[in-house]
């Protein structure tokens, strides 16, 4: 698994796209904001955590078909089912090297697009923490919207559709938590949602996804 | 109970079926037109909302089956998942469309009920946000179906998304509340409580919500026996070509 694990990190750096596409994205996206909205530093501030929230889930929603649509393509994906790791550990690792090379990068990347964004001081350190603890849930999530479509000739939009209903409470409560820290509330009660959430998504949603994956194989 | 499990047989779906969907029709006609009128004309105005309390027999009625559509879509897949039942996966296919267009009623009623009461068409209120997240996890769901050509691999993936999306529908019911305060009222047409509606209210409420059940029940028995003549017909033109 931990083989597994590595093939997928080296695929997703040698192979182009997946490691610095998520992050040149996100880069993008922060630069439209202040064009779309007007560079008033007081209107930024304010929907910043939204923002970087909504990069971030859009960053992580682009590079979701890359987690099984390669792999089927070219079969590996049935040798990986008859292999004698379970599929869902095949799964969970799967979504863990995606995590790794979009969802960590946007942890690191996040503070300085949120200077870009006037985002409030205190809200820094809370804008770290809820992107450390939310984007494994958005990876998760996202490997079992890209298992479910798997099979499909043009599953990305449909995946797309599938995948976002399910990432709003972590958008929710991720935000909801940058936003308190900006202006110094308690934020204990969504952060802990946020940590549930992902907790859950990582535990039970491989079994799902593995699930759908043997379905789209039968 | 057991006249379920007799079902997974389509052709005694389509027997029974036959045979029921004509009394149950009128019985939905008479009691869903009945509720309506009864609620619109042969009722007092509100004291504080006047006549625009009428849209309440429209509006709790179709909101409370979007959500009972989409937990009987869940308990369908369910038996789908463990029985293999044809008719079971079937029937949530048919449901998700009726669920799909009781959420739309819902929001658009709100919407014009919203405009007198509060000033506004459109808030983003948890519950109406929620209404709207309902509405996407049904035009999702229905997607997938539309795209799956294998009907097996259709009704077996739409099942896994059915018993997912459930989980993350309830999660957003709650999540919305930690987002944004609210203005709609708490629950008033619990069986405990004092503050509830009066018995004015009441009764033509009742109605109308049996009504928009039976309703529910005639499409979708209608529209499964639709799928299952469907899926009838494909399994004909198939044996044709091969016959050549």
């Amino acid at each position: 698994m931990i083989r597994l694990l590595w093939r997928d990190l080296t695929l997703g750096v040698r192979a182009g796209g997946g490691f610095g596409l998520g992050l040149g994205f996100f880069l993008i996206l922060v630069t439209l904001v202040p064009f779309g909205v007007g560079p008033n530093a007081e209107n930024l501030a304010v929907i910043a955590p939204g923002i970087l929230w909504i990069g971030a889930l859009l960053a992580c929603l682009l590079s979701l078909d890359r987690i099984f649509a390669l792999d089927f393509e070219d079969g590996s994906l049935d040798l990986l089912a008859t292999a004698p790791i379970p599929l869902e550990g095949v799964v969970a690792m799967k979504a863990l090297a995606h995590w790794i090379t979009t969802g960590l990068p946007l942890v690191v990347a996040a503070p300085a697009l949120g200077f870009l964004l006037h985002l409030d001081g205190a809200a820094y350190r809370w804008l770290i923490i809820t992107l450390l603890i939310g984007t494994p849930a958005l990876s998760f999530i996202g490997a079992f919207g890209a298992a479910l479509t798997v099979g499909l000739k043009r599953g990305g939009l449909l995946m797309s559709l599938l995948v976002l209903p399910l990432y709003i409470p972590t958008l929710i409560f991720g935000a909801e938590v940058v936003r308190r820290g900006a202006d110094g509330f308690l934020v204990t009660t969504p952060l802990m949602m946020q940590a549930g959430i992902s907790a859950g998504s990582v535990a039970l949603l491989p079994f799902a996804a593995a699930a759908a994956i043997r379905i789209a194989l039968r | 109970m057991n006249i379920i499990w007799e079902w997974a047989n389509p052709r005694k779906f389509m027997a029974w079926t036959d045979r029921a969907l004509p009394t149950i029709a009128v019985l939905a006609a008479i009691v869903f037109v009945g509720g309506l009128v009864w609620g619109f004309f042969f009722t007092p105005d509100d004291y504080r909302q006047g006549a625009t309390i009428k849209i309440f027999y429209l509006h709790v009625p179709s909101a409370m089956m979007a959500i009972n559509i989409w937990v009987m879509m869940l308990v369908t897949s369910l038996i789908w998942i463990v029985r293999r039942h044809h008719v079971s996966a079937l029937a949530a296919k048919a449901a998700a469309p009726i669920g799909a267009i009781m959420t739309l009623i819902a929001l658009f009623t709100g919407a014009i009920w919203g405009k007198p009461m509060w000033g506004t068409y459109w808030e983003w209120d948890p519950r109406l946000t929620s209404f709207l997240i309902l509405l996407l996890f049904y035009i999702g769901y229905m997607a997938l179906w539309e795209a799956i050509e294998n009907p097996d691999t259709a009704a077996d993936l739409t099942s896994v998304l059915c018993l997912v999306g459930s989980v993350f529908a309830l999660l957003s019911r709650y999540a919305v509340n930690f987002w944004n305060q609210g203005l709609h009222q708490g629950a008033s047409l619990s069986m405990d409580e004092k503050e509830n509606v009066a018995d004015v209210f009441w009764y033509p409420a009742l109605m109308a919500i049996a009504g928009f059940v039976l309703l529910f029940i005639t499409l979708v028995l209608l529209r499964t026996r639709t799928e299952i003549r469907q899926r009838r017909l494909q399994a004909i033109e198939m044996r044709e070509r091969v016959q050549g």
